[in-house]
């Protein structure tokens, strides 16, 4: 029951980024959520409108990526997808894995509007 | 998560984000501001400040966490009578209501900020903040931090501790870690509680409740313990030492520990703090 908490924090997060590129309003937030997040999706999905409410974003919609759980075996190498209370290798067995994603609890994007529209351009493109 | 860059993106969902992949732009093809932060961030920022309060004094913060009645207020009070000759200690109590906590560890001659959290469910950063400022470390050796019982929401708060320990009591069953893979992922220490009751509980099998958590993929230790038997009360303390000497040789290099929970999200840090990211990125629109 803190997905009021996330919220919140979360549109902490995009009104920063809202105010740092002079937008008017925000379109749409994209997160990605992995199982091992320890938050509900579906009750953050609930209590976002709570949050952006008065906001920038209070027209903006909550775009929810599901992430998978993925581990890679230690021992063995393989990698699989896995339950969140079975985390083992799929293949041999071993409990000695490492988890590659499913876990996140991330903002991804957002998507926003300004009067010169979007930052966005080739030339200022950069690839993390 | 991490303390700056809210590095959750991994080697197995980075494809997500990069650009081109399908987070990068909107429904519509146009681009989005990529922003890749934890939702968490401005928590753990925070936290790395609390952090960095308890590492300059050279102390270790050692979060206990469980469902509610397990048994963490006893398990401080044996574990300040078992140090209290050679480590001086202080504890940060997490209830909804009350300072019935507080007020049996202050019973033990050792001091205690009482947080009551009015209906939140877990403390978080900020508040473990708020009760550094009226709790003087200055040689002070450890700090627990007796969070709010609930086997859900405080294993998603980083506090600015070093060290996660979970307790299970036998009395709530063995399958426990797969009922709340989330929180038995984050312990650095599992403490099974109430060990004096297996000679009247049938149900719990302590070997089931380890298995459970190598399921997970725990390299966590498993302790059994009863405050009233004094069953493994020398092997707590024993981690407790092993951890305020490591501690004590990471401040000694200017290093710090974060507790288990999001390993790969931390080694991910380095090496994208490392690269100078910036941390907001421009993506090129699609057609």
């Amino acid at each position: 029951m803190h997905e009021l908490s996330v919220c919140r924090s979360l549109i902490a997060q995009v009104e920063a980024v809202a105010i740092q590129h002079g937008a008017r309003a925000v379109r749409s937030i994209r997160i990605c959520v992995g199982p091992l997040s320890g938050i509900d999706p579906d009750l953050l999905q609930r209590t976002y409108p709570l949050a952006r409410a008065g906001t920038v974003a209070d027209t903006a919609g909550l775009i929810i990526e599901h992430l998978p759980i993925r581990v890679r075996c230690e021992r063995c190498g393989f990698e699989s997808e896995a339950a969140p209370n079975r985390l083992i290798c799929t293949r041999c067995g071993d409990w000695h894995t490492r988890l590659l994603s499913g876990d996140e609890m991330l903002l991804a994007s957002v998507e926003l509007e300004t009067d010169d529209g979007l930052p966005a351009s080739p030339d200022q493109a950069r690839i993390f | 998560m991490c303390d700056t860059c809210g590095c959750n993106i991994t080697p197995g969902n980075g494809h997500l984000v990069a650009s081109g992949g399908k987070l990068s732009r909107t429904e519509d093809g146009k681009a989005a501001v990529t922003v890749l932060r934890g939702l968490l961030d401005e928590n753990d920022l925070q936290a790395h400040h609390n952090r960095e309060h308890f590492d300059r004094h050279g102390v270790l913060a050692v979060n206990l966490m469980s469902s509610p009645g397990s048994g963490k207020t006893a398990l401080l009070e044996a574990t300040i009578d078992a140090l209290r000759h050679e480590f001086k200690l202080a504890v940060i109590e997490g209830d909804l209501e009350t300072e019935n906590d507080a007020q049996r560890v202050r019973a033990k001659g050792v001091p205690a900020i009482q947080i009551t959290t009015g209906s939140a469910c877990h403390l978080d950063a900020h508040m473990v903040h708020d009760a550094l400022h009226l709790l003087p470390l200055t040689g002070i050796d450890i700090v627990f931090i007796e969070n709010v019982g609930n086997l859900v929401c405080p294993a998603s708060f980083d506090l600015g501790h070093h060290r996660n320990v979970t307790l299970l009591s036998v009395t709530e069953g063995d399958d426990k870690p797969a009922k709340y893979p989330v929180m038995f992922r984050a312990a650095d220490l599992m403490l099974l509680t109430k060990t004096d009751l297996l000679a009247v509980l049938d149900d719990f099998d302590p070997q089931r409740a380890e298995a459970a958590l190598r399921q997970l993929a725990s390299e966590a230790p498993a302790i059994r313990l009863s405050v009233r038997s004094h069953e493994g009360l020398d092997a707590w303390t024993a981690w407790l030492r092993r951890e305020l000497s490591a501690q004590r040789q990471r401040v000694a290099q200017h290093a710090s520990a974060r507790p288990a929970g999001q390993p790969d999200g931390h080694r991910l840090h380095h090496r994208m703090a490392a690269s100078a990211r910036p941390g907001y990125v421009f993506l090129p629109a699609k057609p």
